[in-house]
């Protein structure tokens, strides 16, 4: 994603003399601000969670943290037997897989949609359109969603009551919380991958299509054999970028159902959200360095399969 | 032609599915409580009433919240807009050992979920006396990665003879900084403070941690909790929903362009 540009070397050879005494130590007092923080605030946390994750430690040990009992793998151990925690694995699990595809073909289909002729001030209109639910507020919209989807008080169910089907308790059903969830997600998020892909189509030199056209291809062919590899980066890119959002989903199910109904839509990461509320310091600090691992051993691998293929 | 009228439509189709929860929302909020429930359903208030907001401002201190979110906001526009543009300065203009080094830091800093850090940053926050104060929701966040990225992008297109001739004009690094390359920036400023309000209105988790009293809540924070309480007072949640959400839509209304530019820069180099 990103490569350090280097300046060429025979720019630098003009005025060396000029740079190189007088920045270096300014520059460390430019970069300050971040090194501090960056220290501080995250990868000190991230060392102490891995360290905390060995220990019983709880919320009462907040005064003296160095006081806790280290308790070796226990919590790992213990993470990997508790019911609520492996059904919040695999929550996330199905939620990663289903809404990722998803919200990719989705946004896929509304960029091709946009950059096939249309209009440039309808296309900006449409544009906005679909991008707005992405920049809005999850806690503010999986209310309005909680609202839409009451079985007594929701539109949706009256609607659907019209055409006399009697419309389920989307939220309190086993069966369709975590669906639910997924589709709204599809919904707030495919705007993003819209505007990633839609700057992507458009740098698709138009020769290719040209040459594809002389080579008798017919719409879908094209699309296959010359929009869908050329976007292959900024696919890459979507996917990488939305399985880590993905992979942290919580806000949803902490307002919309609690991460019920039994479980059903507790993800890992409301789960160690849960632990922490209960105090639960080391257990939470263990399960969250196996859900940052999962997501580093994600990343890479995209990383990959996108470059191999 | 046919082709592209069926375009038109489907895309049409589109928008009215995505606008849909908006809209229908917004407009429910000004309806009385019983014609919310009302079966069958009607787009549009038959009796127009403010009574869900006014009620929201009464009994959940939504006001204290509003005021919250906009100083922590603010806050964090000014210290990202002064910061990252600092730091993206020295990675983009200035040699210095380990350079490489300390960009990729910002990388791995991008990546680390928030949830991931969550606890052991609350232990520091708490051993800093820093629970339920703006400073404690405000301090990790200071200077975030994406931002130093994005000035990092905009400030390395700045050419160099500009900093350099100021240089053997005798200027120092600072005022080079805040005479030439900062006005420079402007646009990217706009868009960094943008995407930095908005992800500060937006933010849920950490505020939720750190914020332990009514007091300190900020409206995402205060709306979970109302909505966790009070989980079918549908006239109120949904004003306190429209409440959070309208800010950063009408912002995103009238400067769109920023907001996606800023996706689309930082998105693919």
């Amino acid at each position: 994603m990103a490569t350090t540009l280097e300046r060429p070397a025979l720019k630098q050879a003009a005025k060396p003399r000029l740079r190189k005494p007088r920045n270096s130590w300014v520059a460390w007092i430019f970069v300050l601000p971040f090194l501090v923080v960056f220290v501080v605030f995250w990868a000190g946390p991230l060392l102490a969670g891995l360290g905390m994750s060995f220990t019983d430690m709880r919320s009462t040990d907040v005064r003296d943290p160095l006081a806790v009992d280290v308790v070796g793998l226990e919590n790992y151990l213990r993470l990997f037997n508790d019911e609520l925690m492996r059904k919040a694995a695999f929550n996330t699990l199905i939620f990663v897989v289903t809404a990722l595809p998803l919200t990719i073909a989705l946004g896929l289909a509304a960029a091709v949609a946009l950059n096939s002729g249309i209009a440039r001030l309808p296309a900006a209109f449409f544009r906005l359109g679909y991008y707005t639910p992405y920049i809005t507020s999850i806690i503010g919209i999986a209310v309005a969603w909680r609202f839409l989807l009451d079985p007594d008080a929701g539109p949706i169910n009256q609607v659907l009551g019209w055409v006399g089907i009697d419309g389920p308790a989307w939220l309190s059903d086993e069966n369709t919380a975590l669906p639910v969830i997924i589709v709204m997600t599809a919904w707030r998020s495919f705007g993003f991958d819209m505007v990633v892909l839609l700057a992507a189509l458009q740098g698709i030199p138009k020769e290719l299509y040209e040459a594809a056209d002389i080579d008798g291809a017919g719409r879908w062919q094209r699309f296959r054999s010359v929009t869908v590899p050329m976007l292959r980066p900024a696919l890459l890119f979507c996917t990488v970028y939305s399985s880590i959002g993905f992979a942290q989903f919580m806000e949803e199910p902490l307002v919309m159902t609690k991460g019920g109904p039994a479980g059903a839509t507790t993800s890992a990461s409301l789960a160690i959200y849960n632990q922490f509320g209960a105090g639960a310091y080391g257990y939470a600090g263990a399960a969250a360095t196996v859900l940052f691992t999962v997501i580093v051993a994600l990343a890479l691998l995209q990383f990959r399969i996108g470059r191999r293929s | 032609m046919k082709r592209r009228v069926s375009t038109y439509v489907l895309l049409t189709a589109g928008l009215l599915v995505v606008i849909f929860p908006f809209a229908w929302t917004m407009l429910a909020s000004f309806k009385p409580e019983s014609e919310i429930r009302q079966n069958p359903p009607a787009l549009l208030p038959a009796d127009w009433t403010t009574s869900n907001y006014s009620g929201l401002f009464e009994r959940m201190n939504m006001g204290t919240a509003f005021l919250n979110s906009a100083i922590i906001a603010i806050a964090l526009v000014v210290a990202n807009l002064l910061l990252c543009s600092m730091v993206g300065y020295a990675f983009a203009k200035l040699r210095f050992r380990f350079r490489n080094t300390l960009f990729g830091l910002v990388m791995v800093q991008m990546m680390v979920p928030a949830i991931v850090v969550m606890v052991p940053q609350f232990v520091l926050i708490a051993k800093m006396g820093l629970v339920n104060t703006f400073l404690g929701i405000v301090l990790p966040f200071v200077v975030a990665p994406l931002g130093i990225f994005m000035m990092r992008q905009f400030i390395s297109d700045i050419p160099d003879e500009l900093i350099q001739a100021a240089r053997v004009d005798g200027a120092k690094e600072f005022r080079i900084f805040f005479s030439i390359v900062l006005p420079l920036c402007r646009p990217a400023l706009a868009t960094l403070g943008l995407i930095t309000f908005m992800t500060s209105w937006n933010n849920f988790l950490w505020p939720a941690v750190v914020a332990q009293s009514e007091d300190m809540y900020t409206l995402p924070v205060a709306l979970a909790i109302f909505s966790n309480a009070q989980a079918t007072q549908y006239g109120l949640l949904i004003a306190g929903a429209v409440v959070v959400v309208a800010p950063i839509l009408l912002l995103f209304l009238f400067l769109q362009r920023y907001f996606v530019q800023g996706i689309a820069s930082t998105g693919l180099k």
